[in-house]
């Protein structure tokens, strides 16, 4: 994609000037990748291989993120959180969205991206409160360009688009990494902020990971373009396919489109290709729509086990550096799940307070029932009467 | 439009900062005075930024935009493409980022395709984020009909907005109302949903633009968002209107005058936040009271009225609170939208209904 210009957009046709389909905007035609699964180096002219240093650093968060999903997943089976959508199996596309973006740039993440979002360096208990069930948003979206979580499909898009697009007309360096799924594809904000991205010609990297489910619903059944990457070119912006489960290949190409964005050539479209190795939640039940087998296929591809075989052959990776990133990710865990099985304190009285930047009257009076009816329930029971039958008796 | 040569709007002819006194009002249009709105409030503040379908060079299908691209460029006024909620959801981005952006929705009922963003992201994020991230974002929306529009044009939306909590629902019915609200709602740091009449947008008052903005710029507008004003002062009975249907209600009100009848009419400006005490007070006073608003009336902003007032007012009432509305039908092509729309004599049959034999 970083062949892609602006020149090459323009042709003429019988004289008049025409924009011409530049087959540089088209992804290469397998996805891109550095390192194949059995841990070898698989060179590609267009990407050069991330350093030794920056695999390695990105390969401890690769071990932390794994060891996130399985504690969220303990968690849940524990009832101590609601529910959470695993990024298991994807987390070298969760890490390496997070690690390619500077302070100064934004992440959108979507309900899955939970490993994404603490790789950047949001607080996991604040993260979790949205899963826990305590608030719909836990952490400040400004202390480190984070935006929440998104739960509907594809809208966080435009709101890349209009950080993007804001920090642009301030003349600032800002990048926007705006994640989606193969699902949200399909939906028309996706095809509104490309759009939009395209013609105010703004700093957004759109990323797809394509983890080839929507809940139950088959990529098959989404689309029947040749890629989702091929949608790119559409809208006048390049895109690029790459090994979803291949750290090294996601650094180098998710990078290469972070640096294009940052030096003022305009938004484009990566699609990762991974797999989501386990039900759409824990409230899913994927036997019903995909066989043991087709999961099976993709325990090999696993994204952890090829990095660790690379730098283990290299010597990249020694034993005492293996138990040191063992033990983070077990600090991580630790705190997971020490703060998991510690009740937040949650305030009622929260629900009115942030509706609108100063309370209505209407919300006054709602949170003053609301704190009354409180108060009654915690007074002593007046004898003989139940709570219900005393509110009732007063209405 | 009535050109008024005085006024330092967006027209180009104004000298921007430059507002000399004056002695005499001048005429205005309502849509003069919101692009005046539009244009004070980008040049006091820098964040300020205005887009949407035909906004730019065109200065928008009703002109309201007159003029701003070319005063303040295309980065502050310009248009997008062709997509509501493209407009809405970048509008979310640019206000988490710094900016107030004031959208134009073309008509009300090609605002629809924004609705899940205005909805899921415009009105919960604030509350999503405790309040760490404010969307101070005007959603401006040509509104309602009696402009004998084709289909799709006419639509009276306010019921779908303001039934999502943590947006602010406006709807101006006089000129200097349209330059006070639209002012007031762009410094909200609360997403607004303007609504500005189709019907009013020709209408004219003596007013000096210039004056109403040095009054908003000093800080000696009376805060609009929320309260209700008293229209017409009456002790009779009650007519509680907003939007459009504010002049209509006024005539009614000035033909039951000459009955014998003295009407108050209260013009609510604010749907949301809604200004309880202005209505309270005055149905507590007149003992009697009608609703006129052009939606549909069913599960409509006016039902809500009825009920608010039937709370707090039911020891005053003389009579059931009764409504006025829309019927309970899509919007009538232009020939029969005269069937449909609150009237004169409907209002007035509404009065004559409310118990005035005991």
């Amino acid at each position: 994609m970083s062949t892609a210009t602006n020149e090459g957009h323009e042709g003429v046709l019988d004289g008049v000037r025409t924009r011409t389909a530049d087959s540089a905007l088209l992804p290469s035609a397998q996805p891109v990748q550095l390192v194949d699964p059995e841990g070898r180096h698989t060179p590609d002219d267009r990407y050069p291989l991330p350093s030794g240093e920056e695999l390695l650093g990105a390969y401890g968060r690769l071990v932390s993120g794994r060891r996130i999903n399985d504690q969220a997943n303990a968690l849940v089976r524990q009832g101590r959180m609601a529910v959470y959508p695993s990024s298991h199996g994807q987390e070298a596309c969760q890490v390496a969205a997070a690690v390619v973006l500077g302070e100064e740039d934004w992440l959108f993440p979507t309900y899955r991206d939970t490993v994404a979002v603490v790789t950047r360096g949001v607080d996991p208990l604040e993260v979790f409160t949205l899963l826990r069930g305590d608030w719909h948003s836990g952490y400040d979206p400004y202390e480190h360009r984070v935006a929440t979580q998104a739960t509907p499909l594809a809208t966080q898009l435009l709101h890349a688009v209009g950080v993007a697009h804001a920090a642009k007309l301030r003349g600032e360096s800002t990048v926007v990494l705006a994640m989606c799924g193969d699902g949200a594809t399909s939906e028309g904000d996706f095809h509104e902020a490309l759009n939009f991205a395209a013609v105010f010609h703004v700093p957004v990297v759109f990323f797809i990971q394509n983890n080839e489910f929507a809940i139950s619903v088959p990529l098959t059944s989404q689309t029947v373009a040749p890629s989702l990457a091929h949608k790119a070119i559409g809208y006048g912006m390049p895109g690029e396919r790459v090994d979803g489960n291949d750290l090294a290949a996601l650094l180098a190409v998710l990078g290469s489109a972070v640096s294009r964005a940052r030096d003022g050539g305009g938004p484009s479209l990566v699609e990762a290709h991974t797999y989501r190795m386990q039900a759409h939640t824990n409230a899913d039940d994927a036997t019903r729509y995909r066989s043991a087998d087709d999961v099976e296929r993709w325990i090999p591809k696993d994204p952890l086990v090829r990095m660790r075989t690379y730098l283990k052959g290299l010597d990249l990776l020694t034993d005492e550096a293996e138990t040191e990133l063992a033990a983070a990710a077990d600090t991580i865990a630790s705190v997971i799940r020490k703060g998991l099985n510690t009740d937040a304190r949650i305030d009622p009285a929260e629900l009115f307070e942030y509706v609108y930047a100063e309370k209505t009257s209407q919300l006054r009076e709602q949170a003053e029932q609301l704190r009354e009816e409180l108060a009654r329930d915690a007074a002593p029971a007046d004898p003989g009467v139940t709570g219900n039958t005393t509110k009732e008796n007063q209405r | 439009m009535t050109q008024t040569t005085e006024a330092p709007v967006a027209d180009g002819t104004g000298q921007p900062g430059a507002t000399p006194t004056r002695t005499a009002p001048t005429t205005s249009t309502f849509a003069k005075a919101l692009n005046a709105a539009l244009a004070d409030a980008m040049e006091t503040d820098p964040a300020v930024l205005m887009f949407g379908e035909d906004v730019g060079p065109l200065g928008g299908v009703f002109r309201i935009t007159d003029g701003l691209t070319a005063r303040f460029g295309e980065e502050r006024c310009f248009d997008t493409p062709l997509a509501e909620a493209g407009i809405m959801g970048m509008a979310v981005g640019m206000a988490m980022n710094g900016m107030r952006p004031v959208v134009e929705m073309q008509f009300d009922a090609f605002a629809y395709p924004a609705f899940e963003q205005v909805v899921s992201h415009v009105a919960k994020m604030p509350n999503r984020t405790k309040g760490r991230v404010r969307l101070p974002i005007v959603i401006r929306i040509p509104y309602a009909g009696g402009i004998g529009g084709v289909e799709h044009h006419c639509d009276s939306s306010e019921a779908y907005y303001a039934h999502t909590p943590g947006l602010t629902v406006l709807a101006p019915a006089t000129v200097r109302d349209a330059y006070f609200m639209l002012r007031e709602a762009i410094a909200s740091p609360d997403p607004v949903v303007f609504l500005e009449p189709k019907k009013l947008y020709w209408s004219k008052e003596e007013v000096d633009l210039a004056e109403l903005r040095r009054t908003f710029d000093d800080g000696e507008a009376p805060r609009r968002i929320g309260r209700a004003v008293v229209a017409r002062a009456g002790t009779d009975a009650t007519l509680i209107s907003y939007g459009p249907s504010v002049p209509t209600a006024l005539a009614a009100a000035a033909a039951a005058a000459e009955e014998g009848r003295s009407i108050e009419v209260i013009d609510l400006r604010s749907i949301v936040p809604f200004d309880d005490g202005t209505v309270t007070e005055s149905v507590r006073r007149t003992g009697r009271a009608v609703v006129v608003a052009e939606a549909p009336g069913f599960a409509s902003v006016a039902s809500e009225i009825v009920a608010r007032v039937q709370e707090r007012c039911f020891h005053s009432l003389a009579a059931p609170v009764l409504r006025v509305t829309g019927f309970d039908i899509p919007f009538p092509s232009p020939k029969l939208e005269h069937f449909y729309l609150p009237s004169v004599d409907r209002i007035l049959d509404a009065v004559d209904a409310l118990q005035w034999e005991a």
